[in-house]
């Protein structure tokens, strides 16, 4: 096993020690991602070799030197193949010596890691502090020191929840991305407890400027921004963590939902620290650059002790490290003539022809490579023909592929299963080919991005039927194969080329593993500075702030209170879009419905509602088309009568009546400035028809007395209609008298 | 050392009614009795900046600033007072008299400054990066007494600026003063992608010493004409612009100065070059050898923390530092402080059982009655003290009367004011030449002449 051993239970009669509970972990053998596709669709990510080792060896073997003693794998996806695997391998029966456990818990509803950490909580198996991992996570770090960090964090405030490992990383300036192929990440930590106070992983690209809250520094006098860290998804977590996640169960994802989710909120005040390592490895293979790089940093040793001859637990025989960094298994047949180039791996059975040349890839076994083939810094997994005259370069090739002579993989080719590509087929870049056609509709069981359907990977419309035909046509043509089956592409060759969506193809040769190529950069280094140049253009001209938000439309009705602006923002237009459904003819109570759901999801008040709803109904009035303002008061009193009953159903108490008239302020003030001059009369109307009431109108008067000139032009507009229905009250108060 | 210096000396500014008036603009206000401008003057002196232009908002101010300086300095230091039009702005003020600056480098220092930092480790800094600016930060101000520490504990520090550093702190990445102090905070993406890592600051403040590329300021000041304040305006600018720089490239013969050894250091400096794939073989990197001509430096410097740095910038400060200077930064006030910690000038006279505590300072010619008690305060010249008068953290200006039986704490007394009897003053500010009648009561209030 690992030759570290932590010294985990030297001193078992220490009192605290025997109240302890084993360190456990949990591992997500799950990524809930699409980025591996097609070659999940059949088998699961943690399973797939990274140098002739499946990943899920990697943090195991690295789980049980830093001390864990109980693991919990979380499988999903494919769960029968990850357990299949466990009972094979020697970790689910080590010798007694071993206080290393590792079971599975299954589950085949989960779709996200919250779903995970939920099931995880019903079997209230964790019963203390835990390391939350994916199966995907490479490391060689000690976390001794970060376990102890957190305890004693832990002791003095029980807050503190959860310890993000980090590592420095960083991104390159032109295309913010490390060089594992993940996006920047801006963290804000305090620069002595090491508290994290921001966290953005999905920071849009367009906007140049990063929005720290005001309250974020004025709650701490120093905050230290950085972007040059990764975040190697190592959390030591506390038992709090899932209960949180059941607590809430809208969380999906632990980034984006759990981390920023406890960074927003204040009033329970979990807090979340950081942990930095230095000298040691931590990463996680996100997506297939990352695959590709730390392929590379394991073949370089940087990973140390889990090298490939050192670790060889998956493989089964012990690879041999030559000179140049080139691994050799024991029983390769290399012809006299190949030569293989530094930092190379060649698994066991494996045969390279004459000729043939092999530089900085990954072969594993029982590969049969022909004479005269080049591969360059290509992964070709086991059982895998190549026939002579073959070119791979930076490409991917699954188990069970046979390449027939003469075929050219281009950079960033991924061939998953047992594809067979006929004769001196070129396969153009970035393709991704499988044997199974490319599902048309994602299903749930399989690994889904959850909560990022709006990237456009799962939902793109583009993948349809109709695009694979044509993909597969084109297949066929090249092959040049007369009377292949439609679907299948020939006799020589088995496989679908899948086709990429518009939204996806941009990102491809981001994650892809063929480096970046130069166009891209500079197109890229191009706009960095085009947008600098803006910079300098419109800076002094900006306002300090709110002009970036896109849909700022009517988002200042709430004053700027500290709240969300975008959530608001959106939570009108939802209403917006809500009523206009209601326009089409959907019916009432079905939209009261509606509204009250947005009302409890966006966490608004009545008062929001009736706000919302009422620029809505004005702004549909605005709509129908008139010659002058007579016509425009008409129609909108018309809608208003139409409206009315759905509108009293949010009015519930004079508050939601002032925010009506305040909103209907900021209407005339800013968006449909049309209304302006028949303030007074609408709001007559708004009286006479009992939406609102004299009180609200007094009120909301006596709420503007102390307010700015600017902003009372409406009460002076009103003045008359206020002044007679004060006039009105006394009279009435008269007549009780 | 080629720099120039522009001591900003304001004029009558509002913050500070009713303590500045026609015959006292804010630069002759005194502290510790020697007037403000006085340690900003010495300090330039004692680094050896002796070629000074002290601009003053107002002509009566600027003839006063001027005739206080041609008698207080006569031979010690070259100074050109310029006058300039009233609410003209900082940058307006460098503007007005830019046709007077010749030297590479300007340094510009407000004429509020009460600090011990030598103007010379400023320009030291921006000469050895070669800075368009740098500009000197010190630690936020603690305001209040410091005796009833624990109380003011519970306050939140002032906040002044939000600084953003790099993380050797030399670099000055980021500025927001003034209203956007409280708003949200906006990092430029491009800076903290140069940087990798940005050390935001709510805890420092602009002291308003700046050196600033004489050809870089007059480029700005000229291009940009709305810009009014150098602190909220063209310090900001500088900041903001500098991976994209419009100034530097007029400026070309200043790259080609700056040896490429000078470029490596701010390259190693800004930015690790991690081991990326990316890196290798594309040049247009935002700090890169191509883009080298278009980024320009600026830099800080940070007082340390035993250093004195303030500014009289408001009633509270000019209190504070009036304490201060007699108190714990009393090495700046150019004093020999006796063994009870105060200073007492030997033609005062005081009364029978009066007592002046450590931290007062009583000028010359004053007097003081019986049973009288001064408890940290500054008394000015020629004061007229009767008996049993208590003055606690209090400043007298010059020839006040001060009648039997008064208490004043907290408050500034103007000179030429006239306390009647048992008056009670708390935290008031007293006008020159008021009087105040006998027996009233005043708290937190202003009194001032019509």
């Amino acid at each position: 096993m690992g030759p570290k051993k932590v010294a985990r239970s030297a001193s078992s009669d220490d009192p605290e020690e025997l109240a302890r509970v084993p360190l456990q972990a949990v591992l997500l053998a799950d990524s809930f991602a699409t980025k591996f596709r097609p070659i999940t669709l059949e088998r699961p990510k943690v399973l797939l070799p990274l140098v002739n080792v499946p990943m899920i060896e990697y943090t195991l073997a690295w789980l049980e030197s830093v001390g864990v003693e109980e693991v919990f794998v979380f499988c999903c996806a494919h769960s029968n193949q990850v357990k299949d695997y466990l009972n094979k391998s020697q970790w689910t029966k080590p010798p007694s010596s071993f206080s290393f456990s590792v079971s599975t818990i299954e589950s085949h509803d989960a779709i996200s890691a919250g779903d995970a950490l939920r099931v995880i909580y019903n079997r209230s198996v964790i019963r203390g502090d835990f390391i939350l991992v994916s199966g995907d996570t490479v490391s060689n770090m000690d976390l001794t020191q970060a376990l102890e960090e957190h305890k004693d964090r832990r002791k003095k405030d029980p807050l503190a929840v959860m310890t993000m490992v980090i590592k420095h990383a960083k991104p390159s300036s032109t295309t913010l991305q490390t060089r594992l192929g993940t996006d920047e990440i801006i963290m804000g930590i305090h620069p002595e407890t090491k508290e994290l106070l921001y966290y953005e992983d999905k920071a849009d690209h367009l906007q140049r400027v990063i929005l720290l809250d005001k309250t974020l520094l004025m709650e701490n006098p120093a905050l230290r921004l950085h972007n040059d860290k990764q975040d190697c998804f190592i959390d030591i977590c506390s038992p709090e963590v899932l209960s949180l996640f059941t607590d809430n169960f809208d969380y999906q994802h632990l980034r984006r939902h759990f981390v920023k989710g406890l960074l927003v909120d204040d009033i329970m005040g979990y807090k979340i620290f950081t942990y930095e390592t230095h000298a040691s490895y931590a990463a996680r293979v996100e997506n297939f650059r990352s695959y590709d790089t730390i392929s590379k940093d394991i073949i370089q040793r940087w990973t140390y002790p889990f090298v490939p001859d050192v670790q060889y637990l998956g493989i089964g025989y012990q690879a041999k490290l030559e000179r140049q960094g080139i691994y050799r298994a024991p029983d390769v047949i290399l012809s006299r003539s190949a030569h293989v180039g530094a930092f190379s791996f060649v698994g066991n059975g494996t045969t390279i022809g004459d000729h043939s040349h092999i530089s900085t890839s990954v072969i594993g076994q029982r590969c049969v490579i022909g004479k005269n083939v080049v591969i360059e810094s290509s992964y070709i997994w086991d059982n895998v023909t190549i026939e002579d005259g073959c070119k791979l370069s930076h490409a991917l090739v699954c188990d069970g592929v046979h390449l027939r002579a003469g075929v050219i993989l281009e950079s960033g080719v991924i061939l998953s299963f047992k594809v067979e590509v006929g004769q001196k087929l070129v396969i153009p870049a970035y393709s991704k080919v499988s044997v199974l056609p490319q599902p048309c509709k994602q299903d749930s069981d399989e690994e889904l991005e959850y909560a990022d359907a709006t990237s456009g990977v799962i939902e793109s419309p583009s993948i349809t039927s109709v695009a694979n035909a044509r993909n597969q046509d084109l297949l066929s043509d090249m092959l040049d194969v007369p009377g292949s089956d439609a679907n299948k592409v020939g006799i020589s060759g088995v496989g679908y080329i899948w086709s990429v969506s518009e939204a996806e193809h941009d990102e491809e040769w981001r994650f892809s593993i063929a480096p970046i190529p130069k166009e891209k950069l500079e197109k890229f280094s191009h706009s960095a500075h085009d947008d600098n140049d803006e910079v300098n253009h419109d800076e002094s001209s900006i306002p300090a702030s709110g002009e970036l938000i896109p849909d700022s439309d009517g988002t200042d009705f709430d004053g700027g209170v500290g709240e969300d602006y975008r959530d608001s923002a959106d939570f009108e237009n939802e209403v917006e879009a809500t009523f206009r459904r209601a326009l089409a003819g959907v019916d009432v109570q079905n939209v009261i419905l509606e509204i009250s759901s947005l009302r409890l999801s966006y966490n608004m008040s009545h008062a929001d509602c009736a706000g919302a709803l009422f620029y809505a109904i004005m702004k549909s009035a605005s709509d129908i088309s008139y010659s002058n303002n007579t016509e425009l008061s008409a129609n909108t009193k018309m809608e208003i009568n139409k409206w009315k009953n759905l509108l009293k159903n949010y009015i519930k108490s004079q508050d939601e009546e002032i925010e009506v008239i305040m909103k209907f302020e900021e209407i005339c003030l800013e968006t449909i400035r049309e209304f302006r001059p028949l303030f007074t009369d609408i709001l007559h109307h708004l009286y006479e028809e009992d939406i609102i009431t004299e009180d609200a109108i007094l009120s909301w008067e006596n709420e503007k007395q102390g307010a700015d000139e600017s902003d009372k032009i409406f009460v002076k507009q009103a003045e008359h209609f206020i002044k007679w229905l004060k006039e009105a009250s006394e009279e009435d108060e008269d007549e009780d008298d | 050392m080629d720099f120039q210096v522009v001591v900003l000396a304001g004029g009558a500014s509002k913050n500070l009614t009713p303590l500045v008036s026609e015959e006292i603009p804010k630069a002759l206000l005194p502290v510790a009795n020697r007037p403000v401008l006085s340690y900003v003057l010495e300090l330039l002196e004692s680094s050896n900046l002796k070629d000074l232009i002290v601009v003053v908002e107002g002509s009566d101010a600027a003839l006063r600033v001027g005739g206080w300086i041609s008698g207080a300095y006569v031979d010690r230091l070259h100074v050109e007072v310029a006058a300039v039009p009233e609410d003209i702005g900082t940058a307006g003020a460098l503007r007005a008299v830019a046709h007077h600056l010749t030297a590479s480098d300007i340094l510009v220092v407000s004429g509020d400054l009460v600090t011990d930092v030598p103007p010379g480790v400023v320009a030291a800094t921006h000469r050895r990066h070669g800075a368009v600016v740098t500009a000197l930060l010190c630690d936020t101000p603690i305001s209040g007494i410091s005796e009833t520490g624990s109380k003011d504990k519970a306050k939140k520090l002032g906040r002044y600026n939000i600084v953003g550093l790099d993380p050797t702190r030399q670099f000055l990445l980021l500025i927001a003063s003034g209203a956007e102090v409280e708003k949200d905070t906006r990092v430029q993406k491009s800076i903290l992608g140069a940087v990798g890592q940005m050390e935001i600051r709510a805890d420092l403040m602009d002291a308003h010493m700046y050196a600033l590329k004489r050809s870089v300021l007059q480029e700005v000041l000229d291009q940009k004409d709305s810009f009014h304040s150098i602190r909220q305006d063209v310090l900001p600018y500088l900041v903001r612009s500098q991976l994209r720089s419009e100034v530097a490239k007029i400026e070309e013969g200043w790259n080609t100065t700056i040896t490429s050894k000078t470029n490596l250091i701010w390259l190693s400096q800004h930015r690790e070059i991690a081991p990326s794939a990316f890196h290798n073989g594309h040049e247009l990197d935002a700090n890169g050898s191509l883009s080298a001509q278009s980024t320009h430096k600026c830099c800080a410097y940070i007082a340390g923390k035993n250093k004195y740095c303030a500014r009289l910038n408001s009633i509270q400060a000019f209190i504070d530092i009036n304490r201060d200077v007699v108190g714990e930064a009393s090495h700046l006030s150019g004093y020999s402080f006796s063994a009870q910690n105060n200073v007492v000038h030997p033609s005062a006279e005081l009364g029978s059982k009066t007592t002046v505590g450590p931290q007062c300072m009583l000028a010359e010619g004053s007097k003081l009655g019986d049973k009288c008690s001064v408890k940290r305060s500054v008394i000015g010249r020629h004061c007229r003290i009767g008996s049993n008068v208590k003055i606690v953290n209090s400043v007298v200006m010059n020839h006040v009367t001060i009648e039997d039986g008064c208490l004043v704490q907290g408050s500034i007394i103007c000179s030429n004011v006239h306390l009647q009897e048992r008056c009670v003053l708390k935290d008031c500010q007293v006008g020159a030449g008021y009087v105040v009648t006998s027996g009233s009561e005043h708290k937190s209030e202003s009194l001032a002449k019509r």
